[in-house]
């Protein structure tokens, strides 16, 4: 057993939990924050997407114990005041979700990108969200979101 | 008030979707739970000589392990095949019992044959590292064309043959090919998809032995029909003990139609432990036991004058259905299939002749389009073919064998209402700068690339569908859909659906129907669907039917309502119900200025009284209170969206590499209500469409084992692999329903893998190359296209 210490979207949490408790399983199971969500479990699909650090992570490969003290930001963490972030805005304007299981990973890349080229390409955005699988979108329309969204930030 | 249908309006349910507050079945857990891991096959056909769970029962939080003999003795049902086919002799199809859990033998690699609970999903992957299954291991039968040529599967269905079936007449087409010029024919392969909902199948089962009650949330797209199934086949519970929960479901495609072998398991095995147990599918689990797709292999040949005009056409079809019939297995390579492979032309004479095989592979059943993208597939190459053999445009030859009237007595079996052919083929050249073809390959020639343009016209029949027709198909089911529209007593509304979304939208789509029709702010009603404890039976979501049928249920429920609504406001407002119109949410008596809003006639049902009236009510004499009406919708056709679509690649011959450069689909879906919605629906088509043609394929070795079970392995198209769509529209409304609509989910997954290939085809001179065109592939073919040029020259 491990104790976590991390600091979970502005909330300092301390928890033992078993050596190999992923962080994705760590944040659905242990804390209840559901909106990470688990597609393959081989770090393919990028639906278990968080921020450590303010770095995008597959969670799902992720041990929680490997990431000491970490600040950790999830889909919930994002609202401000009850007002959506501006990405998840755009992803709500330009119909860039449609079953929403990949959404929060999608999000949670897209936000990172932006942080490190701010006004990027179609094909930068579609180059970045390659490690992010949707089955719904064709993709066309969460590029149009997230360029919609670089106009926001 | 300005109409909502037709308008870009944002979805209602993004919100829960974008801030994490979705609930998907997995996200469920309750008081209390075990957790679940399933003992499956290793090998593709086997006997089960002996299953030893004696050490595993002893490990530590194992609460229960159950096996096929517990499940057989407690005579649980297995799965089935939801249509009934016959053979061309006349005889029933021949399909293999299905249980939950394998007793004797198994069949393909992910055959469950027990299931593990533990008190953690820790201690229940340990325990069941400790089942010991003794196997006898057979030879099994993986190949689509020499399934028949194999050991017999399953005892008593002879060479493997579920039905050989045929839709056409063979004479007419012998008579036609002998007046032919030229007969084009083609040898072409459907390559096996793995559907890849993003969102893996999950179920939490749970029990209340005070009720005797099961509760099953699982991945369904189809709540209502999981729970009839499970009840009247699986023998799980009677319904009315029996409550299944769709949450929220991420992806569908056809995938999550099916009862699965875990849904019933879970149940049952709750009831015996007398405690909630869930079960999580891991991506390893998805690809071995999600039903599969397509998987066909089919010649066929065309009859053709000089001049282009089409005189008749054959299809001959080997289509595998893995190791068990399924709920759609055995229509969708039937009368999903058949009757649209002579596509969107008038050809005097067709057959389709089907022989269904079983093979120890995963089932294989629905995948978006079903059986409509192996149709479209087979003719759109093959005139594309004729159109390169008799040098004629492709879009000619296309145009000379459009029907130009409608209805249109399409060649098998349906009739389409509407459409214009033509417009479609027109505009989308248009929008494609068609004309501008040359100039652009003779600038990708400059630079040592090969490029090709490729078009498909296409038709599909969805919006399952009339109830008596396809009853009369073999279908085990009506497939109507209900609607329940309630007004609460301040105004607001809830409809219940018994559709599903889970993806499509429905919650927006279908509250701009009944703001529509009720006059009431889209922002005042609610849509409810996915559980069966809520509103009436519902068929749910495949085959683009949730708005052509399940819309129209929600239509016609409204009406009701208003209906009602006019008799009661004419005694409000003392005149005769014929003489009150409505009109945006107001009942108006013509010529005057009396009027009550739907909101206060509401009111009125629900509180039909007052402290001052004299106990006179406000509700004409024998009316009843309150205000709920219930539709079921049973559609006098289905529909036929159409469309074409045109795509330019460009092909790398030093390494192979195929770049989609421009893809351009013109589509009539008949009436449009929410643009945004429909352009997205129509780009994920397309983006399964292309990962067909281009990079997705399900591939097993000859023992059995998937070769591509993995995102390591099994190429899913990403973000880079796609050029920017071109979208746009012809209308013409469907006259078959009251909003003229015709469906749009599948038409780009239909739509797309022949465009693709046409265009692959094209550039590489010709040269036939099966799907997906992977860059080795097209590598190869554009060595011998180098060697035979060489030869020329």
């Amino acid at each position: 057993m491990t104790e976590i210490t991390l600091d979970v979207n502005g909330k300092k949490i301390k928890k033992t939990v078993p050596d190999n408790t992923l962080l994705s399983t760590f944040l659905r199971e242990h804390l209840n924050l559901t909106g990470t969500h688990v597609g393959c479990d081989t770090s393919q699909c990028g639906a278990c997407v968080v921020h450590v650090n303010g770095e995008s992570l597959k969670s799902c490969t992720t041990l929680a114990a490997d990431i000491g003290n970490a600040k950790v930001t999830t889909i919930e963490g994002l609202e401000k005041n009850g007002k959506m972030h501006p990405m998840q805005e755009a992803f709500k304007k330009m119909h860039g979700l449609q079953c929403g299981f990949c959404t929060p990973g999608m999000v949670m890349s897209a936000i990172d990108l932006l942080k490190k080229n701010k006004n990027p390409s179609d094909n930068e955005i579609r180059d970045w969200l390659e490690g992010n699988i949707c089955r719904c979108t064709g993709y066309q329309n969460i590029v149009a979101a997230v360029k919609e969204a670089s106009s926001k930030m | 008030m300005a109409s909502l249908v037709g308008s870009r309006v944002e979805r209602k349910e993004d919100k829960r979707f974008l801030t994490g507050k979705g609930r998907y079945t997995a996200d469920i857990n309750l008081a209390n739970q075990t957790y679940a891991i399933f003992i499956r096959s290793p090998h593709a056909r086997a006997q089960i000589k002996k299953l030893d769970i004696s050490k595993a029962s002893k490990a530590p939080g194992v609460v229960s392990i159950l096996t096929g003999n517990e499940i057989a003795g407690d005579k649980i049902g297995g799965l089935i095949a939801g249509w009934a086919i016959r053979s061309e002799d006349g005889t029933e199809m021949k399909c293999p019992a299905n249980p939950p859990l394998a007793k004797d033998s198994v069949n393909f690699v992910g055959d469950p044959i027990a299931i593990v609970i533990a008190e953690s999903l820790e201690e229940a992957k340990l325990a069941a590292e400790m089942v010991k299954v003794d196997y006898k291991v057979l030879k099994a039968v993986t190949s689509t064309s020499d399934a028949m040529k194999g050991d017999t599967i399953h005892e008593g269905i002879e060479k493997n043959l579920c039905f050989d079936w045929l839709l056409g007449d063979r004479q007419k087409v012998k008579e036609a090919f002998d007046k032919a010029d030229k007969v084009i024919s083609i040898d072409i392969i459907n390559n096996r998809l793995v559907p890849n909902a993003m969102e893996p199948r999950a179920c939490v089962a749970d029990y209340n032995s005070g009720s005797d009650e099961i509760t099953l949330y699982t991945t369904s797209q189809n709540p209502h029909l999981s729970r009839l199934i499970m009840s009247a086949f699986g023998n799980v519970a009677p319904e009315h003990k029996l409550r299944v929960v769709a949450p929220d479901v991420g992806g569908g495609f056809g995938s999550k139609i099916n009862v699965y072998n875990e849904d019933i398991v879970c149940s049952w095995a709750a009831k015996k432990i007398n405690r909630a147990i869930k079960w999580v599918a891991e991506r390893s689990e998805s690809f071995l036991t999600d039903i599969h797709g397509r998987d066909h292999v089919t010649h066929a040949e065309l009859a053709v004058t000089k001049d282009g005009k089409f005189l008749g056409f054959k299809n001959e079809t080997i289509a595998n259905l893995g190791a068990y019939a399924r709920v759609f297995g055995t229509v969708t390579p039937t009368y999903l299939f058949g009757p649209c492979a002579t596509g969107v032309y008038e050809i005097p004479a067709a057959y389709s002749n089907v022989k269904a095989v079983f093979t120890n592979t995963a089932p294989v059943d629905a995948y978006r389009g079903a059986g409509r993208p192996e149709a479209t597939y087979t003719i759109e190459r093959l005139v594309e073919k004729a159109a390169m053999e008799l040098g004629i445009d492709r879009t000619e030859i296309r145009k000379k064998n459009f029907p130009t009237t409608f209805p249109f007595k399409q060649t098998l079996v349906h009739t389409v209402d509407s459409g214009d052919y033509v417009a479609g083929l027109d505009k989308a050249k248009q929008m494609a700068d068609y004309d501008g073809f040359e100039s652009r390959k003779k600038e990708s020639e400059s630079r040592g690339k090969l490029r090709g343009i490729g078009v498909t016209s296409y038709f599909e029949a969805c919006g399952i569908a009339p109830s008596a027709a396809v009853m009369s198909l073999g279908c085990g089911v009506g497939l109507w859909e209900s609607a329940e529209v309630r007004f609460n007593p301040t105004g607001q509304v809830t409809v219940y659906t018994g559709s599903h979304s889970h993806g499509q939208s429905h919650q927006t789509t279908f509250a701009q129907i009944a703001a529509d029709e009720l006059g009431v702010p889209m922002e005042n009603i609610d849509i409810v669907h996915g559980d069966t404890d809520k509103g009436t039976f519902g068929m749910g979501t495949y085959g683009s039917r949730s708005l052509t049928v399940g819309g129209i249920a929600i239509v016609n429920a409204c009406k009701k309502i208003v209906e009602k609504g006019k008799r009661v406001a004419a005694k409000m407002l003392e005149a005769s119900p014929d003489e009150v119109d409505f009109k945006d949410g107001e009942f108006v008596v013509a010529k005057s200025n009396k009027k009550k809003t739907i909101g206060e006639v509401a009111f009125a049902l629900y509180l039909p009284g007052s402290r001052d009236s004299d106990f006179k009510s406000p509700l004409p004499e024998g009316e009843e209170p309150g205000l709920k009406e219930t539709s079921f919708f049973d559609p006098a056709n289905f529909s036929f969206p159409a469309g074409s679509h045109i795509a330019e690649v460009e092909i790398d011959p030093d390494t192979g590499e195929v770049k989609l450069e421009k893809y351009t689909a013109c589509d009539d879906f008949g009436r449009i209500v929410n643009p945004m919605i429909v352009e997205g629906q129509v780009h994920g088509g397309l983006a399964q469409g292309i990962g067909q043609a281009l990079y997705e394929n399900a591939e097993y070795d000859e023992t059995g084992q998937l070769m591509t079970g993995s995102y390591m392995d099994y190429t899913m198209p990403r973000a880079d692999n796609f050029p920017e769509f071109n979208i746009g529209y012809t209308c013409t409304h469907a006259t078959t329903n009251p909003l003229g609509v015709k469906g749009c989910g599948e038409a780009g997954a239909i739509a797309a893998p022949p465009t693709v290939m046409n265009a692959v085809i094209d550039a590489l001179g010709g040269q036939e190359i099966t799907m997906p065109a992977t860059a080795e592939k097209v590598w190869k073919a554009c060595k011998s296209m180098k060697k035979s040029n060489a030869k020329a020259a």
